[in-house]
């Protein structure tokens, strides 16, 4: 039985580098694999015009593209050259709902995931990524600061 | 014809120009009632084959045309409207959305959307003036009429993601110039292309019109009730700055903007609405007596009952664009592996914008007493142009403001804010489909999008400017003229869509389409 893999969360911020960094000396004592996730913010109650929705597939295509080519790529060849098994995944939707989808989907063993370390007004009113990961997660989440 | 009353209107604008240096107030004048009177002139014609009356009665054909139409498809479909409307409310929850295409457009975007272009002045306006003249009667063949329209929304919908064009880079194209095009073609009947041009051509009248002189001519007089007469070509003026700074200046922010605050407005409007019929919880058995009474008596409205249902059935296909065609446009650039989900949403849209909000302003005008009765006979008052006498003789969205306001003062303001805002959006929206009209007719090209886009804006200083009677009937006729072409392709092409609504349904028995929540 293989060991279950690693979700680290990556949006190319100096958090989400040190959460790979963390995740890599995790993977690297235990033999499990990694999994790059990357999600982009994407609600299907947003209001657009008519334009922004004609235009809305190429856009989603285009996003994708560059989420791919500029941040994850870069992460997942530098963990592989260190050794690691690595694959990725990039999704749309609200970012921790999203993240707890696809440790569930992958059958993860944690979560790990930076901490921007705002406690602004704006965190205390709308909540903060890892705040709500820790709330709603499946998996155990380390939460690196 | 359009062509026409362009230079008719651009010569009025150069002849009165020299005007402008006299007395603010006479050239005002001058100016509003050259553009006015060479408007009706070069118009007439046309509203009057549009709103011909079918030989030996008082009916409008093109009344009857939607109507009938709507019935048609209500029956072709078996009633589908109330069949399917669970379902629809399900897609539009995203019961049925598969999470890998999360970051697409949803179906609750698609709807709100196309809702933003026809919730507007056909609600707050255009329903005003339907019970100021049909009387409270015209109230209850507006509901029928929109719950009748569901049926033809759910049909020209579904053509219109069905047959759009899917260009390389992943845009897409749609709308009636598509289906009457290609649908035809496929089927192998004859004209197709031909209709396809003609929907073309009176899509690009219709943007001029109801999606944009009716529009500047409404906000003007909303402002112009709170702040006060002044003349109609400054708003124009303005208000065509705003829209040149979006649809040419490329200023999305306000589109965007616009966009996000229109439908909270229409929340802030239904809210303040059912406040006022729940204040006066006791008045609305009366208020439906009313409307009962109206609908099967006419309650001495000028026409009676047909002129009840005339009004009804008018300002419904005016507001809920049943049948007109845009809604396939809006609809079609929606990307969906199932061309009939954008249908079953877009059933909803004749049913929010008139069976819910439209319902509203006309149960508000007559709980608050706005329409005068002879208290001896319980008919209307008339006056003297016929319609029915108000309380401080207003019609159009004054007579709105003024029903609101009479509870809550300070609501005309709001109304004022609401309907520029509700102008704007509906303006936008029609750009957008004239353009695909545009487009269709002449091509595409940043020169030829231009010519469209300037005289877009002219036209709203043309309708800001003009009086209601000569820029209403125009908008009508023009919308009405989208709604014959389109809906001959709708007979022809309902087979279509009864093929994908039984195959759809099949797999959706069969747990082939399955709930994802």
């Amino acid at each position: 039985m293989t060991t279950p893999p690693i979700v680290v969360a990556y949006d190319g911020s100096g958090a989400g580098e040190r959460a790979v960094t963390l995740a890599q000396s995790f993977a690297q004592s235990s033999g499990a694999a990694l999994v790059v996730a990357h999600v982009l913010e994407w609600s299907p109650y947003s209001f657009l015009t008519k334009e922004e929705i004609e235009e809305r597939h190429k856009r989603r295509k285009e996003e994708m593209t560059r989420a791919e080519d500029v941040l994850v790529s870069p992460v997942v060849a530098k963990l592989q050259a260190a050794g690691l098994t690595v694959s990725s995944d990039i999704r749309f939707g609200h970012v921790a709902e999203t993240l707890v989808d696809i440790a569930k989907a992958r059958n993860a063993s944690q979560i790990v995931i930076g901490r921007i370390g705002s406690s602004g007004l704006g965190a205390r009113l709308f909540g903060s990524v890892t705040g709500t990961l820790a709330q709603i997660a499946t998996v155990p989440v380390t939460i690196v600061p | 014809m359009q062509r026409l009353t362009q230079r008719a209107a651009l010569g009025a604008f150069l002849t009165a120009l020299p005007a402008m240096a006299m007395a603010q107030d006479e050239a005002a004048a001058t100016i509003g009632d050259t553009i006015n009177d060479i408007f009706a002139a070069s118009t007439g014609w046309f509203v009057a084959l549009i709103f011909a009356n079918v030989p030996g009665t008082g009916v409008p054909w093109i009344v009857g045309w939607l109507v009938i139409a709507a019935a048609v498809f209500s029956l072709y479909f078996g009633f589908i409207q109330f069949r399917a409307f669970k379902h629809s409310i399900q897609l539009v929850k995203g019961d049925y959305s598969d999470p890998n295409d999360a970051g697409e457009v949803s179906h609750f975007q698609a709807l709100a959307t196309a809702l933003s272009g026809t919730v507007g002045l056909g609600n707050i306006a255009g329903v005003a003036v339907a019970v100021s003249i049909g009387g409270a009667g015209a109230t209850f063949w507006m509901i029928l009429a929109g719950l009748l329209g569901m049926a033809t929304k759910f049909t020209e919908c579904t053509l219109g993601v069905k047959y759009r064009n899917e260009y390389p880079d992943g845009s897409v194209s749609g709308g009636p110039m598509y289906y009457l095009d290609k649908g035809f073609k496929e089927r192998g009947l004859p004209l197709g292309k031909f209709m396809a041009v003609m929907f073309a051509i009176f899509c690009v009248l219709g943007a001029m019109g109801g999606g944009n002189m009716f529009q500047a001519n409404q906000a003007h007089a909303a402002i112009s009730g709170v702040v006060g007469d002044y003349p109609g070509w400054i708003t124009g003026v303005i208000l065509a700055a705003v829209v040149f700074a979006v649809i040419i200046g490329g200023l999305k922010s306000i589109a965007q903007v616009t966009e996000k605050v229109v439908p909270f407005m229409g929340v802030l409007y239904v809210l303040s609405a059912l406040v006022i019929i729940a204040m006066n919880l006791d008045m609305v058995g009366e208020a439906f007596r009313e409307i009962f009474a109206g609908a099967f008596t006419g309650l001495g409205v000028t026409g009676g009952i047909i002129g009840a249902l005339i009004q009804g059935f008018r300002r419904a296909a005016f507001s809920n664009e049943a049948g007109i065609g845009s809604a396939a446009i809006a609809h079609s650039a929606v990307r969906t592996k199932e061309p009939i989900t954008e249908g079953f949403v877009s059933l909803l849209e004749p049913f929010i914008d008139t069976v819910v909000i439209c319902t509203m302003t006309s149960l508000v005008i007559i709980i608050t007493g706005q329409l005068m009765v002879n208290p001896e006979t319980g008919l209307y008052i008339l006056n003297d142009s016929g319609g029915i006498a108000t309380v401080g003789d207003t019609s159009g969205v004054a007579l709105t403001a003024a029903a609101f306001s009479s509870v809550f003062g300070w609501f005309g303001y709001v109304l004022a804010v609401a309907v520029f805002l509700f102008a704007f959006s509906t303006m936008i929206s029609w750009s957008y489909y004239g353009l695909k009209a545009w487009t269709y007719l002449f091509g595409e090209g940043k020169g030829k999008e231009l010519v469209f886009k300037l005289l877009f804006c002219f036209f709203v200083i043309v309708g800001a400017a003009s009086s209601l009677g000569a820029v209403l009937d125009f908008s009508d006729a023009a919308l009405f003229a989208m709604g014959v072409v389109n809906i001959i392709g709708l007979y022809f092409l309902m087979p279509v869509v009864k093929r994908e609504l039984a195959s759809y349904q099949a797999r959706l028995k069969s747990g082939e389409i399955k709930k994802f929540k």
